[in-house]
């Protein structure tokens, strides 16, 4: 791969070729204001979900990065994202979580705006101003791009930035199994009505890098397995399918995403799951019934926990939820979790899967909160003059990916390695560092989009 | 009934609710997760909404519903029962070593007694608490909020059949809730 580099962000930082990696990358505060201007400005990140704002008028707070803003749908229907900011001293103009209006009025000295983000209101305009402020350019802040892909919407403030299908290149198909319906219909997933958002004490990459694959904590989760609260109410936290299927990590090497996938063998169809709900387990077999149907080879492919770069969670299988990991301080991650159905299920499907997503998932999940505990002590134990000179270990599975890995059939293109017999490798880690040192080193998009070099040299060849 | 024998059986009622509320925290802050339980009515409901800013006169927007929406907690026994099972376990690293905790409850008012306050079978009562949890070194959470309990009387013997907790908070302040309210 012509973009690898070996050792990438000041060099001895992230070292992709001995598979270690500096604790300064997540302690340190020079380098994670570095990443506010270098990632979390240019990169393309997850703001919401349109079916937060269904009318005009609609709006709801987010976040990208340190940034708060605005997701809001304006009287014509056209969704926006703005900084949540006044343009004439900064006041938050929105301290609401939600609501819907036809404008923002800021409480500090009453500029206000439209929800299209339009300046329309500056008190005393003629007398202070002598109408001479040029309202056109003081309007709210806007995201360089948004995109509402099958519902869920993503913005950057890069204007250089490649559109939103282009930044997520191969990874698309695992983003479609988070959105689309069980049923391989698009985008019919709707998201539960709640996000939970809670703080964490820990760097934003911890979670990210759990969440892009982290196979090898099982320990983490052994007492809620011991509890039991899989999705019938017992046993196992998740389901059945695992057992047959292989299991691999997928990491799309240019763009940085990297999740985990379940490929089932040919003609074989997934497991029963639900058994002690027989509505939800005769949903479920419809929707599976559906999907081979609709989709053919690509109702095997079954998702699971990934990451879109740099902080966007995904977790298509159930419970189905995304994330998002907003950076507070190099210390600090504020989580915010964001629940799906898929919107034509029966409402008790809704509700049972509801349950086993609050008893799983969030500060209340018995499965996450053992994972946070571990980011928070090892965040903790890596501040130290000492500990910074040791770098962490991500070694598994070096050199051993396979380029456009295929199975039965089933082509699945990016660095894959298949962990059904071995467990566990550590290339997402790597898939996730690599990008996250171009960034941390590329002055622009120019550089960022590697793929474009590859496909220019290819063509000149 | 005269009057005084009513507000008599008012006193006596607090008292004993209160008493009861008292001891239930001490059974939690004494980790006997096993003796907590067995104050839970079996078809107990324990929710605890996600709260939300919202404007003046929106009120009803302010909390996440039950049964539909993603609350903090919104459960009955059973998984209550797991979640004691879990720490019990040894290895819930969120709660090994285990936290300390000290409930404080207060402000305690009877909102309600059916059939009558003299022989309540049912009674709500509202109360605050502060749960302080601290844990392994210098770890501190402070959590401060309303509960509505809704305690049954069962062969005898209050049982919790329903809790609502109201916790005073947006974000989550902690990184967990490991914890009962």
């Amino acid at each position: 791969m012509g973009t690898a580099r070996t050792t990438g962000y000041h060099p001895g930082l992230v070292d992709l070729a001995s598979g270690q990696i500096s604790r300064e990358i997540f302690v340190n505060d020079e380098i994670y204001a570095e990443e506010q201007e270098r990632i979390f400005a240019r990169a393309w990140l997850f703001v919401g979900h349109a079916s937060q704002i269904p009318n005009p008028g609609d709006y709801v707070m987010s976040g990208m990065g340190e940034e708060a803003v605005i997701l809001c749908r304006d009287r014509a229907g056209a969704v926006h994202v703005f900084l949540n900011s006044c343009r004439h001293r900064g006041m938050k103009v929105c301290r609401y979580d939600e609501g819907n209006t036809s404008v923002f009025t800021c409480p500090y000295h009453g500029w206000s705006y439209g929800t299209d983000g339009r300046l329309v209101g500056v008190p005393y305009f003629r007398e202070a101003y002598h109408s001479k402020l040029d309202r056109s350019r003081w309007g709210l802040v806007e995201v360089a791009q948004m995109c509402n892909y099958k519902g869920a919407i993503f913005a950057t403030w890069d204007a250089q930035a490649p559109s939103f299908p282009e930044y997520l290149g191969d990874f698309t198909r695992y983003l479609d199994l988070q959105l689309d319906g069980w049923d391989g219909r698009e985008g019919q997933a709707e998201l539960l009505c709640g996000v939970q958002k809670w703080l964490v004490p820990c760097n934003w990459k911890f979670p990210a890098e759990n969440f892009s694959g982290d196979t090898y904590h099982n320990i983490s989760h052994r007492s809620v397995d011991l509890a039991g609260i899989g999705p019938s109410g017992s046993s196992r936290r998740d389901l059945g399918e695992r057992n047959v299927s292989r299991k691999l990590h997928v990491c799309i090497p240019d763009r940085g995403h990297q999740t985990i996938l379940y490929v089932m063998p040919q003609g074989r169809e997934t497991p029963v799951a639900y058994q002690n709900a027989p509505i939800v387990s005769e949903y479920f077999a419809h929707c599976e019934a559906e999907k081979r149907r609709l989709l053919g080879e690509g109702a095997r492919l079954i998702g699971a926990p990934g990451e879109i770069f740099p902080n966007t969670a995904l977790l298509s299988r159930q419970p189905r939820t995304m994330a998002v990991w907003h950076p507070r301080g190099p210390n600090q991650t504020e989580c915010w979790r964001y629940y799906f159905v898929d919107k034509d299920a029966p409402h008790e499907v809704k509700e049972f899967l509801r349950d086993y997503y609050i008893r799983y998932s969030g500060p209340a999940g018995m499965t996450e909160q053992d994972d946070m505990e571990n980011w928070n002590y090892a965040h903790a134990a890596s501040r130290g003059t000492i500990a910074r000179r040791h770098p962490y270990t991500y070694e598994q599975g070096i050199g051993t990916a396979v380029r456009d890995y295929e199975f039965e059939g089933m082509r699945v293109p990016g660095d894959v390695i298949d962990i059904t017999e071995i467990q566990s490798s550590e290339q997402p880690m790597r898939n996730l560092y690599r990008r996250w040192a171009q960034f941390m080193e590329a002055d622009d998009w120019e550089q960022l989009a590697t793929w474009r070099h590859n496909e220019r040299a290819a063509a000149a060849e | 009934m005269s009057d005084r024998d009513d507000r008599i059986s008012r006193l006596l009622l607090a008292q004993d609710v209160a008493e009861f509320l008292y001891g239930e925290a001490e059974l939690l802050d004494e980790r006997r997760h096993d003796e907590w339980l067995a104050l839970l009515a079996d078809d107990i409901r324990y929710w605890m909404p996600m709260r939300r800013n919202v404007k003046f006169g929106e009120g009803e927007r302010e909390f996440t519903r039950s049964v539909t929406d993603i609350n903090w907690f919104d459960e009955g026994k059973d998984t209550l029962a797991r979640r004691v099972k879990q720490i019990q376990t040894g290895i819930h690293w969120a709660e090994e070593p285990q936290s300390r905790i000290a409930h404080l409850v207060t402000n305690v008012q009877i909102i309600e007694a059916s059939p009558s306050v003299a022989d309540a079978r049912e009674v709500s009562v509202k109360c605050r608490f502060l749960i302080y949890r601290n844990r392994v070194a210098t770890e501190t959470d402070l959590l401060v909020g309303k509960r509505e309990d809704l305690l049954r009387r069962e062969n005898g013997d209050w049982r919790i059949a329903r809790r609502k907790i109201i916790l005073d908070q947006n974000v989550l302040l902690s990184k967990n809730l490991t914890f009962f309210f």
